[in-house]
């Protein structure tokens, strides 16, 4: 039975468009057939962050309307087999999208996926709340910082209420996701610490994604971090909660940098 | 500076973030969904203290502190000795 997913913040830059992208390719190393939608309509950039940016002929958008058929706009990851992407449209605006049109989309890719994750946009207008309004479960990404925590709280509260499944009185699974963390300043208590997140929020915890130089360095050349590194320590963190996502039990700790001397020689030599 | 950082001079901000988000969500969650009671606490011991004082917001100190199976609502405020209550009743 195939899961949707939305991937979900309220606030920008955050992490849900890297997150997307790691969880989907990680998914899909583990043998899941996947496909990353992005809602971020007028202003997508999943297609850029999976390095599939000059590939894109048909959109979400387009499929919506009927335009193209969703075999046309779906484009399949040059690395891995079984992940694909349905990318937005950027000329178009988040207006284009139409509840039914979502529904229809969904239900077609639930015939062909195992996993379906919804990139949300920022905000709490149409394209947020189009992205949540099918999902199985949900991953709230958050970053242990105030106004983070703030709009993961509205979203939370958004998920309860507005989503199919709460409006069948159903629950959406919510998973949270902390990523930026850096474990050195929570100990100096100069940064919100993981009990702190999860005591305000309340919400079961899926990951913690440390603050690393990997994320940028994946993004640059437009490769999920789990599949640009494998072993730096955000890949492995996401690799973890994808585990979890498929129901192993995983012990939760902060990946943190593998730096023998081996190590460094190596990876200075790679860079 | 950094010596005092070093040794411990100088706490960390996490608390106070920590702080003003209990705060903060406690109100804008019963706003959105089901009324907190401890909100509606806040609300009201505020709101029956201003009936007899002018309250001051720098005056004033509302700390939560949610547990699993107990809450703490701890307000400070500070009054003033020889207000007249009859002055406060009328500026209000």
């Amino acid at each position: 039975m195939a899961k949707v997913l939305v991937v979900t913040s309220g606030k920008g830059g955050v992490g849900k468009t890297t997150s997307t992208a790691a969880l989907g390719a990680a998914l899909a190393q583990l043998g899941q057939s996947v496909v990353v939608i992005d809602f971020d309509v007028g202003l997508r950039n999943l297609d850029l962050v999976m390095g599939a940016e000059r590939r894109v002929v048909f959109d979400l958008i387009n499929v919506v309307q009927g335009v193209a058929k969703l075999p046309q706009a779906l484009i399949r990851d040059k690395r891995l087999e079984n992940l694909w992407l349905l990318p937005a449209s950027q000329t178009r605006d988040k207006d284009a999208l139409t509840d039914e049109g979502v529904k229809r989309v969904i239900g077609d890719l639930k015939t062909k996926f195992d996993w379906i994750l919804c990139d949300s946009p920022a905000g709490i207008e149409r394209g947020a709340t189009l992205a949540m309004r099918y999902a199985d479960e949900a991953i709230i990404v958050t970053n242990p910082e105030v106004s983070s925590v703030r709009d993961s709280d509205r979203i939370i509260g958004m998920l309860d209420s507005k989503t199919a499944r709460a409006e069948r009185g159903e629950r959406v699974e919510k998973h949270l996701l902390i990523t930026r963390y850096d474990a050195a300043r929570a100990a100096r208590g100069e940064m919100l610490s993981i009990d702190d997140i999860l005591e305000i929020l309340a919400t079961p915890l899926l990951g913690i994604v440390p603050e690393s130089q990997d994320v940028l360095r994946a993004s640059n050349i437009g490769c999920p971090v789990t599949l640009n590194n494998a072993d730096s320590a955000p890949a492995r963190a996401y690799i973890d909660a994808v585990r979890r996502l498929m129901g192993e039990s995983v012990d939760m700790t902060v990946p943190v940098e593998r730096r023998g001397l081996m190590d460094r020689l190596l990876r200075r030599r790679a860079a | 500076m950094n010596l005092m950082r070093l040794f411990g001079g100088r706490a960390g901000s996490a608390p106070v973030a920590r702080e003003r988000l209990q705060i903060l969500l406690a109100h804008e969650r019963g706003r959105n969904g089901a009324p907190d009671l401890l909100e509606i606490l806040r609300a009201e011991i505020l709101g029956v203290v201003s009936k007899h004082i002018d309250l001051d917001p720098d005056k004033v100190v509302v700390r939560m502190d949610r547990g699993k199976f107990v809450s703490m609502l701890e307000v400070d405020i500070e009054v003033p000795n020889g207000v007249q209550r009859s002055m406060t009743m009328a500026a209000t």
